[in-house]
């Protein structure tokens, strides 16, 4: 089996986000990681391959020169191989400008799966990863909390807030991850030591076939950011145990009126 | 010259960092308090390949470098010093005479699962009456048939009891110098753990690295194999004290981890800790004192760093261990007190990391050779 697994490199938020004047991201003053989602990705697909031996992992990401680092924490993890595609015509690019580009990347390599990241922490639009499978005309499974394969499908436990969906879907299909339900592996110091030996595809916009011109880059781009801001965090709620069902009802009837909502 | 880090190595020390931050520093205080040997923590550095870093991948190891080796010892350092001698031991000391000892034969059988993380190791040379005074060692070795019968004790051996792999240095020939006068030749020799006549003493109550399993060892008869010898029969003098000069650059990283852990710890709490209205790191005192904590652990990093290099790429580097180790313990016992200091009523609390760096970092000035006698390495280095 051949599995794609799309990986971005984002700013490490962990010690905050840091905005430039006119309000976009300082990605240079930020360290940079592989997007927590992708990496959940990464890890299924690895623990497909350890199910499924003789699996071929490819990851594929897009990005600065720079980005060639998180292919190589990629192959410290276990990927087999690595594609970046990186020009300078490709940057800016929104989320339709950077699927269809990614998109053009992969009918370059031959695949039965494709896995990404639900979404990624900078942009925060989990459009990435349907938007690839659109572009390819390939079924699309979100939110994948666990993935298996059975004989030509697969099997997608798809987590919604308070309930799994079990999905099966014949292959080829895409499915989107989550860092919530897979914890990734570490890499080991020898992996780190051997990814750095090991060749990194670069492929340019003269690599990618069937793209238009008019749908990759900054000039591709239908998106315009008017303004960035630090992501709006939801409240940890409240919990309440000591309840039984009818007083948790009536608790929550009486908070919702208390907030005008009933 | 090149003082920056390449990109393997930065991901190497983020892998270590994650590490230690997830799995280490939670356990900290616990294995402090309770004096347990992490078995959990280790196991997992077992089957990431922490316990065989700077060891070929032919006899199982990861293929890294010294570097590398030093970088975990450090990042585990930061938040437990019980882990990073762990690691330190079961390597620089067990893991590498070996790897420069060894048989083929040997390095299949004991190398290959130490590095691969199945086995534990650990080395033993100190006796109740041999400390710095090597010579004074008592443990003995004596050939029978096709077999060495081990007499004697060791004492203070770091992962005993929990280590499975032994490398044990007994007298084995007592000459004559120039002079006429008795002088005793050892030996080294690998034990393994369940050998008859191997047993283990009392564990010892330390003041820091409480987690660590520090043991004595007692031998009675214990009648191990022929080919258990290391290295040449009377040459183990030798061999003890040029592994003992990768050892120091492994608890060099140790120092600089506990220093650099108390530092950041430290960083952290005065821009918490309020006095007369303000954050303490207002005061200048704080920041005066906090710019000598980090430049003396800068120097340590660069020091420690330099050995590790001098050990990859030097036939010799007793010097370069033996300056790293002095300079590092030393900055070390200074920036932790200093840190204790800045946390005031708190850092002398239980609740506070800086309390237990404190006390973990006093044993650097000691074992591997005291801060003497890196001084009397270095001195004789210069004299000679």
């Amino acid at each position: 089996m051949k599995i794609v697994v799309c990986v971005k490199q984002v700013p490490d938020t962990k010690n905050g986000v840091v905005f430039n004047p006119d309000g976009t991201l300082n990605r240079g003053a930020m360290d940079k990681v592989m997007n927590p989602d992708d990496k959940a990705g990464l890890e299924v697909a690895l623990r497909l391959k350890e199910a499924n031996p003789g699996t071929e992992i490819t990851v594929v990401t897009m990005g600065i020169p720079d980005a060639d680092s998180v292919l190589r924490e990629a192959f410290a993890m276990g990927a087999d191989k690595g594609v970046l595609i990186t020009d300078r015509v490709l940057g800016g690019a929104d989320t339709w400008a950077t699927s269809s580009t990614i998109a053009a990347g992969i009918r370059n390599l031959d695949y039965d799966l494709i896995v990404t990241g639900r979404q990624a922490i900078d942009g925060d639009t989990a459009q990435v990863g349907p938007q690839i499978a659109e572009h390819l005309g390939l079924p699309v499974i979100s939110y994948a909390a666990n993935v298996s394969v059975e004989g030509d499908s697969v099997v997608v436990d798809r987590q919604y807030d308070d309930r799994i969906h079990k999905l099966k879907v014949k292959m080829p299909a895409l499915v989107t991850c989550l860092s919530e339900t897979t914890e990734p592996r570490y890499m080991t110091p020898g992996g780190i030591f051997d990814a750095f030996d090991k060749e990194v595809t670069v492929w340019g916009r003269a690599d990618l076939k069937d793209l238009d011109d008019g749908d990759i880059g900054l000039a591709g781009s239908p998106t315009k950011i008017a303004k960035a801001s630090d992501k709006v965090r939801k409240g940890a709620g409240e919990k309440r145990a000591d309840l039984d069902a009818a007083g948790a009802c009536s608790y929550i009837f009486d908070k919702l009126k208390e907030k005008h909502v009933i | 010259m090149e003082f920056t880090l390449d990109k393997k190595h930065e991901m190497a020390r983020q892998l270590f960092a994650e590490f230690a931050e997830k799995e280490v520093k939670p356990l900290a205080q616990e294995t402090d308090e309770t004096e347990a040997f992490p078995r959990e923590t280790v196991t997992k550095m077992q089957k990431l390949g922490f316990m065989g870093i700077p060891i070929p991948k032919e006899y199982g190891g990861q293929g890294c470098d010294v570097l590398t080796y030093v970088m975990c010892v450090e990042e585990l350092s930061k938040v437990c010093g019980t882990t990073g001698v762990i690691v330190s031991a079961h390597t620089s000391l067990c893991c590498d005479p070996i790897l420069t000892y060894g048989t083929e034969e040997q390095k299949q059988k004991y190398l290959v699962p130490l590095a691969k993380g199945e086995k534990l190791g650990a080395f033993a040379l100190t006796e109740p009456g041999a400390g710095t005074d090597a010579q004074g060692a008592q443990t003995k070795a004596v050939e029978d048939g096709d077999e060495w019968v081990l007499n004697g004790s060791k004492c203070f051996i770091t992962n005993g009891k929990e280590a499975d792999i032994y490398i044990i240095f007994a007298v084995t020939d007592i000459i004559e110098d120039k002079k006429g006068r008795p002088q005793k030749r050892f030996s080294a020799f690998i034990v393994e753990k369940g050998t008859p006549g191997f047993s283990f003493g009392t564990k010892e109550k330390k003041m820091g690295i409480r987690g660590s399993a520090t043991y004595e060892l007692i031998f009675e008869d214990c009648r191990i194999p022929k080919e258990n010898l290391l290295g040449t029969r009377g040459k183990g003098f030798a061999a003890a004290m040029h592994t003992l000069d990768g050892g120091r650059i492994g608890i060099a990283a140790q120092a600089l981890g506990l220093g650099e852990g108390a530092l950041q710890a430290t960083i952290d709490f005065v821009k918490e800790r309020k006095q007369f209205g303000r954050p303490i790191a207002a005061f200048q005192n704080t920041q005066f004192q906090l710019a000598d904590m980090a430049t003396r652990m800068q120097a340590a990093q660069f020091m420690v760093y330099n050995a590790a290099m001098a050990k990859q790429n030097k036939p010799v580097y007793s010097f370069e261990a033996a300056q790293a180790k002095l300079f590092a313990a030393e900055a070390a016992m200074a920036v932790t007190t200093k840190a204790v200091q800045l946390h005031g009523g708190y850092g002398y609390t239980r609740e506070y990391d800086v309390e237990r760096m404190m006390r973990d970092a006093k044993i650097t000035e000691i074992y591997e050779g005291t801060s003497e006698v890196q001084r009397m390495v270095i001195s004789g280095a210069l004299l000679k």
